[in-house]
């Protein structure tokens, strides 16, 4: 792998006579989206401080692309620190300046621009981040959701090339913390910044991110990808991820992979020889389309619909249903053979094409109905699975499958 | 680490049991509090220079001019309200007190002249730490406790240079304003007791003051003006910039206890200071 963006070698933090971080060894990678994951109060956001200079270690080492930052002059460190950006976890809007102030504060005061030039930008991220009807309100007469959108278009302003983010979905409903992550992710790929976060919305994270750091016992206990963590024996595992897991059916109603995992292999033990499972899988195409044309929230409760949809037709025939990707549902069904769930899945598809796509749409213009329309379909596939077969084949084997089940075109008048 | 902690521990264990240390104790104390005070001194003259280093840049003159309606144009009427009492009550004891020694032509030096070089001064930078001062500690503070301030710091702004310093500025340039705002509403309240309601000849009472009064006395209550509002100013956004540094209390306990001892402490300074420049202006 290629030089660490980031890298901590050894990292000792003591707040008085508590050590909070104890020798912390970490790699953070350009261009990517790294979480750290751990309980409350573990220090997560005290290693998020040392990489914007808030804090300094005790002991211990912090390098930018191989250079310790102890050896850097000062002229450097201010040029590194001048690519970060931090979101705080309970945003630090300046309740006295309005929204628009605000954003344009960093540039007001760390840049010579003139004041159209602010304006446009300051604007362009307002309209990005849906904050056009709040831009002259004081933070204090917003709700949580659009504070943390006017402290996301605080911190994207200066066009920054490292985004820190302190737990962004605090205090959200499960739509916003998804719409909040996913306007993240969709950020960093149209900005290509690095982004580092901090949080415990697992397994929601998992969808945006390419890294996962578990902080454990105040060190790094695992770095790797959502994938490995999946496989990862550790404590951790036990005390932290499975008691996050445990809360997050919020958003879809549906298990997390790793309760849908648990499940499979106990129907597997069930099963006799020679018993066969079907897996269908089913997609969301143009989410992206969905989230630009009418924004992050109304794009979660697209997916939000769209799960408890699949999880009232297929639960009520014993089939059991899990998000895999941010646009991808899987339901397992435990006791038919192909040509039993091809004959669900055309049931299916009836009620789907009949009520289930106009459900969804429903779905997202429940928040705030908007003129709005977007081209969307879903694809379904499915796939027949031996008791011996490993579950991620027989998963890709269903999406190869997929094909349109239904189509919501907005030139027929939706 | 833990070993020489431990040492540490038994040897402070030892000294308390030693013969003695009970009769240093009070010593140390005095000593602790008086390194403490030293201490706390100059990390205040370290950041009324910070402030005053980071004031030339030309992006500071709006924030200033903000600052100065703030702490100087909003005090404007309850200074006016003050001074007119104050000049009142000053030429109505005074009239009383000079009628006995048939000395009352002297009541417009007297009441101008303790207007000038004393009261307007001090009871203007008492009244404008009552009024702006409390609340720029209070505002610094919770900007502290939300996090504000590091996100200046994040944003590579200078909490300095966009907190402390315009309001350090702002006070040079209120205070004397409103010392002068002060000065000449009591001398008119004197003249509204000593003249209007009790009698005197209105001459007199203006005569007074132009024969006694000089650019000196002027000069030296504005000096003093200037001095009380560095004080002021730098007590109260260091009360509100260190807040979280305090070691009775957090949050929002340590905001209001921050706030009133930023109004104790100018308050203590504002006279203990006014007797030293009084003495060196009269050397």
């Amino acid at each position: 792998m290629n030089t660490p963006l980031i890298e901590f070698k050894n990292i000792i933090k003591r707040f008085g006579s508590q050590t909070v971080l104890e020798n912390v060894n970490l790699q953070i990678y350009e261009g990517q989206v790294t979480t750290i994951i751990g309980l409350s109060g573990s220090g997560k956001s005290v290693l998020l401080k040392h990489i914007i200079g808030l804090l300094k270690p005790d002991e211990g080492t912090i390098l930018f692309r191989g250079k310790p930052l102890t050896e850097m002059k000062k002229s450097e460190i201010a040029a590194l620190l001048a690519r970060i950006s931090y979101m705080f976890q309970g945003n630090a809007l300046f309740d006295s300046l309005t929204v628009y102030d605000n954003i344009a504060l960093p540039l007001r005061e760390t840049t010579n621009l003139k004041k159209a030039e602010i304006d446009r930008r300051v604007m362009a991220r307002i309209e990005q981040t849906e904050l056009t009807e709040a831009a002259y309100r004081y933070p204090s007469e917003l709700s949580g959701g659009m504070q943390k959108r006017a402290a996301l278009a605080r911190a994207l302003i200066t066009d920054p090339q490292i985004v820190l983010f302190d737990e962004p979905t605090t205090g959200q409903d499960p739509v916003r913390k998804n719409a909040i992550l996913s306007m993240i992710a969709q950020y960093q790929r149209k900005f290509n910044f690095t982004a580092i976060m901090v949080s415990h919305e697992i397994p929601d994270v998992y969808f945006i991110s390419n890294r996962i750091l578990a902080l454990y016992d105040k060190t790094i206990v695992f770095q790797g990808t959502p994938e490995e963590l999946g496989n990862f024996d550790h404590p951790f595992n036990d005390e932290v991820i499975h008691s996050l897991e445990g809360l997050q059916k919020e958003l879809t109603g549906l298990y997390s992979k790793r309760q849908f995992k648990v499940l499979n292999h106990v129907q597997l033990k069930r099963r006799e020889a020679g018993e066969n499972y079907c897996i269908a899988a089913f997609t969301l195409t143009n989410l992206d389309a969905i989230i630009s044309s009418m924004g992050h929230d109304k794009a979660q409760e697209v997916i939000h619909s769209m799960g408890v949809y699949i999880d009232k037709h297929f639960g009520a025939i014993g089939g059991f249903s899990t998000r895999r990707k941010a646009n991808e549902f899987v339901t397992v069904l435990p006791f038919s053979d192909i040509a039993e769930a091809e004959s669900i899945l055309k049931d299916f598809v009836k009620d789907f094409q009949e009520q289930g796509i106009r459900d969804i749409w429903a779905g997202a213009q429940k928040q705030a109905p908007s003129g709005k329309c977007v081209d969307f379909s879903i694809r379904a596939g499915i796939a027949q699975g031996q008791p011996t077969a490993e579950i991620d084949q027989v998963i890709d084997s269903a999406r190869s499958q997929q094909k349109e089940i239904g189509r919501l075109q907005c030139a027929v008048g939706e | 680490m833990a070993l020489t902690e431990n040492n540490q521990c038994g040897s402070e264990g030892e000294a308390k049991s030693r013969p003695g240390t009970f009769l240093a104790q009070p010593f140390t104390l005095i000593g602790e509090a008086v390194i403490g005070w030293i201490n706390g001194l100059g990390k205040a003259t370290l950041f009324l220079f910070m402030a005053l280093v980071k004031t030339f840049r030309s992006k500071q003159l709006s924030k200033v001019i903000q600052q100065v309606y703030y702490i100087g144009a909003r005090s404007t009427t309850i200074i006016m309200l003050v001074s007119l009492f104050t000049g009142m009550v000053l030429g109505l004891q005074s009239y009383h007190a000079l009628i006995k020694f048939g000395a009352v032509g002297g009541l417009g030096a007297l009441v101008s002249l303790s207007l000038i070089r004393e009261l307007g001064p001090v009871l203007t930078a008492i009244m404008i730490t009552a009024r702006a001062g409390s609340a720029i500690t209070a505002e610094i503070g919770i900007q502290r406790i939300s996090e504000q301030v590091d996100a200046l710091h994040t944003m590579r702004i200078d909490p300095f240079r966009y907190l402390i310093s315009p309001r350090i500025i702002a006070a040079i340039i209120s205070f004397p304003l409103l010392t002068a705002v002060f000065d000449f509403i009591g001398i008119i309240g004197g003249y509204v007791s000593g003249v209007a309601l009790l009698g005197l000849n209105a001459g007199v009472y203006s005569h007074s003051i132009q024969s006694n009064v000089d650019m000196k006395d002027l000069t030296d209550g504005f000096i003093k003006a200037i001095v009380f509002a560095v004080i002021v100013a730098t007590v109260c956004c260091y009360q509100g910039y260190y807040v979280h540094m305090r070691k009775d209390s957090h949050g929002a306990k340590a905001v209001g206890l921050a706030t009133t001892s930023a109004v104790v402490i100018s308050c203590v300074l504002i006279l203990v200071s006014d007797y030293v420049v009084t003495s060196l202006l009269l050397i």
